[in-house]
């Protein structure tokens, strides 16, 4: 069993801040392809679609972020305020 | 055999899609580093110090298993049968995982093994342990292998890399991750690589709904197609009910059918993997509570009710959208295909990609492939290493020495079982549907060990010997079963009992599952059981009610208690069922 010690530095790297990261910097990566690559839009039926995944990846990215910030994980080992 | 790189690829990729995929394996590399500075005892880097909250676990759960067979395997699977494939999930999943959160999940975290293997032998010594703990080692070495093969392939057909290269690279990440952080590790990148796989097949999805004019229109040209090739296609209404789903079972009677989807697939088959398969409960056993235990499995099956819609729904829409993929379905053979032997169904959705996603899109749609079949690799391996390390080297080969040997054998298995999946994937190559049988031979082993683990759990009158009759003589059964069908076993089936396909893997099942409860009844009816007192957290009626819940569970808000969570998930899967 893990040691009430331990579990301190379980927060340490925070998954929601990782997913949250990579999210939104694939976010931008996509919206600025909308705003200045190909949209290859005989592909997407008219879609922008680099665009709008783009700006969805962007939002769920900050979002993680933000819930990461907001609630961080709670020492010591009652883990409750990250629970879903 | 190592093949020639393509001239051409499949898939067209810009500098700006191969940007994404190496930023994912950048962030991959990454976790490894970090956890690594995070693993301090065996606690730690097998069960990830028990410190994991419920919702981190539960989409690992599910993300375990999101791998080769379920992104390929389904979308085929859409793309051949249309709707019925839904069985799969809502039958074939939902209602087992349920179950081990509900009722299993308190004996497997209360009791503090490490594997489920170890439970086995606190419950029936050494025998049944001992068969279980070397087939299960066996079998994740042959699947690695699989994911393995199947990635090294999809490098091979997107990038043009030598399929050799693509294996080695393909395992040298895998290894370095695993290897650096442990358990944590590859649960944190499950989790991650399940977001990349949505972000990836959720804008798939609704192009391909736009595309094809919505889910009417989707309707319109399945049903187009059918009646075109009335001798080829399935009628557009067997595509498009779920029930009585006779075009996936081989039954000619629709009451049979469903027989054989809840009874074989949804009983036996479903309950036998989801609740005794190592590499899912492993997960559970990580959280940080009993309760959080419990929830893990519950939580998963939400995602998990909802991954049919962008696995099936995107093959459907290749089988009517994608040229190749509709030839076919109209009873052609096409040239190309993934493998370049030839289209088959599983290069549905990497024909769906080329032909609606842009460069950018495409990148993430790659990665998302790629992340999945690494991470049933590295599940596998993981689960592997747990077991070797303690179910066979400290049990049977060297005991009593310190933790941090073990933690060393732990590495070692890890790295030994990366380069002999290298093997394996290539003993794979050789077998065009090794899958098929793969599954099935799961399916006899699942099915027997479930029937034990339940017999075991809720009578305590059940023996030792029982517990290894029951087990040897149900795999026995299925697989006597298996030669006996038209095509279980391919050639080596003798085709007495008239059943094929799923329908045959389910019938085998079945009578593994019969033949292990009846067996065990008998031999405990005659041998000696062991005493009441240490069966305590081990069998349901000597364990202590207070024992099996979390005391802190009642304080929680409704939508944190284990048995509200489940209750809506079974709520949702039934309404689907009448739905679709």
């Amino acid at each position: 069993m893990a040691s009430p010690g331990r579990t301190r530095t379980a927060g340490l790297f925070d998954i929601r801040t990782i997913i949250g990261g990579l999210l939104g910097v694939y976010g931008v990566l996509l919206t600025l392809m909308g705003l200045f690559g190909d949209a290859e839009e005989e592909k997407t039926g008219g879609i922008n679609a680099n665009l709008w995944a783009g700006l969805v990846l962007l939002v769920v990215g900050v979002a993680f972020v933000a819930w990461a910030r907001l609630r961080p994980v709670q020492v010591p080992a009652d883990a409750g305020a990250d629970d879903a | 055999m190592v093949p020639p790189p393509l001239a051409t690829t499949l898939i067209d990729a810009a500098p700006i899609d191969y940007l994404i995929v190496a930023l994912y394996f950048a962030v991959v590399l990454g976790i490894g580093v970090v956890a690594r500075r995070q693993v301090s005892d065996s606690v730690d880097f097998f069960l990830s110090g028990r410190s994991l909250p419920a919702w981190v676990t539960g989409l690992a759960f599910v993300s375990a298993n999101l791998g080769a067979v379920e992104i390929m395997g389904m979308s085929a699977n859409g793309a051949q049968f249309g709707l019925p494939a839904v069985h799969y999930f809502w039958i074939g999943a939902i209602p087992a995982m349920l179950f081990l959160g509900v009722v299993m999940m308190p004996f497997y975290y209360g009791s503090k093994v490490r594997s489920v293997p170890e439970f086995m032998r606190r419950r029936f010594g050494t025998g049944a342990h001992l068969v279980n703990a070397l087939s299960f080692a066996l079998a994740q070495l042959l699947i690695a292998g699989v994911n393995l093969y199947l990635l090294g392939s999809i490098v091979h057909a997107l990038l043009g890399w030598p399929l050799w290269v693509a294996l080695i690279v393909a395992a040298v990440i895998v290894l370095s991750y695993i290897t650096l952080g442990g358990l944590s590790a590859a649960i944190y990148n499950e989790v991650l690589q399940f977001f990349v796989i949505v972000a990836a097949l959720l804008p798939l999805t609704l192009l391909g709904l736009h595309r094809v004019g919505g889910w009417n229109g989707l309707q319109d040209k399945i049903t187009a197609a059918a009646n075109a090739n009335p001798g080829t296609i399935a009628p557009a209404a067997d595509q498009l009910n779920s029930w009585p789903g006779t075009a996936l079972t081989g039954f000619s009677s629709d009451f049979l059918s469903v027989v054989g989807i809840v009874f074989g697939l949804g009983f036996v088959l479903s309950f036998g993997y989801w609740t005794t398969n190592f590499v899912e409960v492993q997960r559970a056993m990580a959280t940080d509570s009993i309760s959080s235990a419990r929830k893990t499995p519950i939580i998963g099956a939400f995602p998990k009710i909802l991954v049919p819609f962008i696995t099936i729904l995107p093959g459907m829409i290749a089988a009517v959208y994608v040229t190749e993929i509709a030839d076919l379905k109209a009873g052609q053979s096409v040239p190309g295909g993934a493998s370049g032997d030839g289209v088959t169904y599983n290069d549905a959705l990497i024909y769906l990609m080329r032909d609606l996603l842009p460069n950018g899109l495409l990148g993430l749609a790659i990665t998302g492939l790629l992340a999945a079949f690494m991470a049933g690799m590295a599940a596998n391996i993981s689960a592997f290493n747990t077991v070797l390390s303690y179910d066979l080297w400290q049990q049977y080969v060297v005991k009593d020495r310190a933790d941090d040997y073990y933690l060393k054998v732990g590495r070692l298995a890890t790295v030994a079982a990366t380069v002999i999946a290298i093997f394996t994937a290539t003993l794979a190559a050789n077998f065009s549907n090794i899958m098929n049988y793969l599954q099935t031979l799961f399916g006899f082993f699942n099915a027997p060990l479930f029937a034990t683990f339940i017999l075991g759990m809720f009578w305590k009158r059940m023996t030792a010997t029982a517990g290894w009759v029951g087990l040897s003589a149900g795999t026995l059964s299925a697989v006597l079963v298996a030669f006996l069908s038209e095509d279980a076993f391919g050639s080596l089936s003798t085709g007495l009992i008239p059943v094929s396909g799923q329908g045959a893997s389910f019938v085998a099942a079945g009578a593994a599952f019969v033949v292990d409860i009846v067996l065990s009844v008998v031999v405990s009816l005659v041998t000696k059981p062991k005493p009441a007192e240490e069966l305590r957290g081990l069998v349901y009626s000597e364990t202590a009610r207070e024992d099996l819940v979390d005391p802190a569970e009642a304080g929680y808000p409704w939508y944190r208690r284990t048995m509200p969570l489940a209750g809506i998930a079974l709520v949702v899967v039934v309404a689907l069922n009448f739905a679709f």
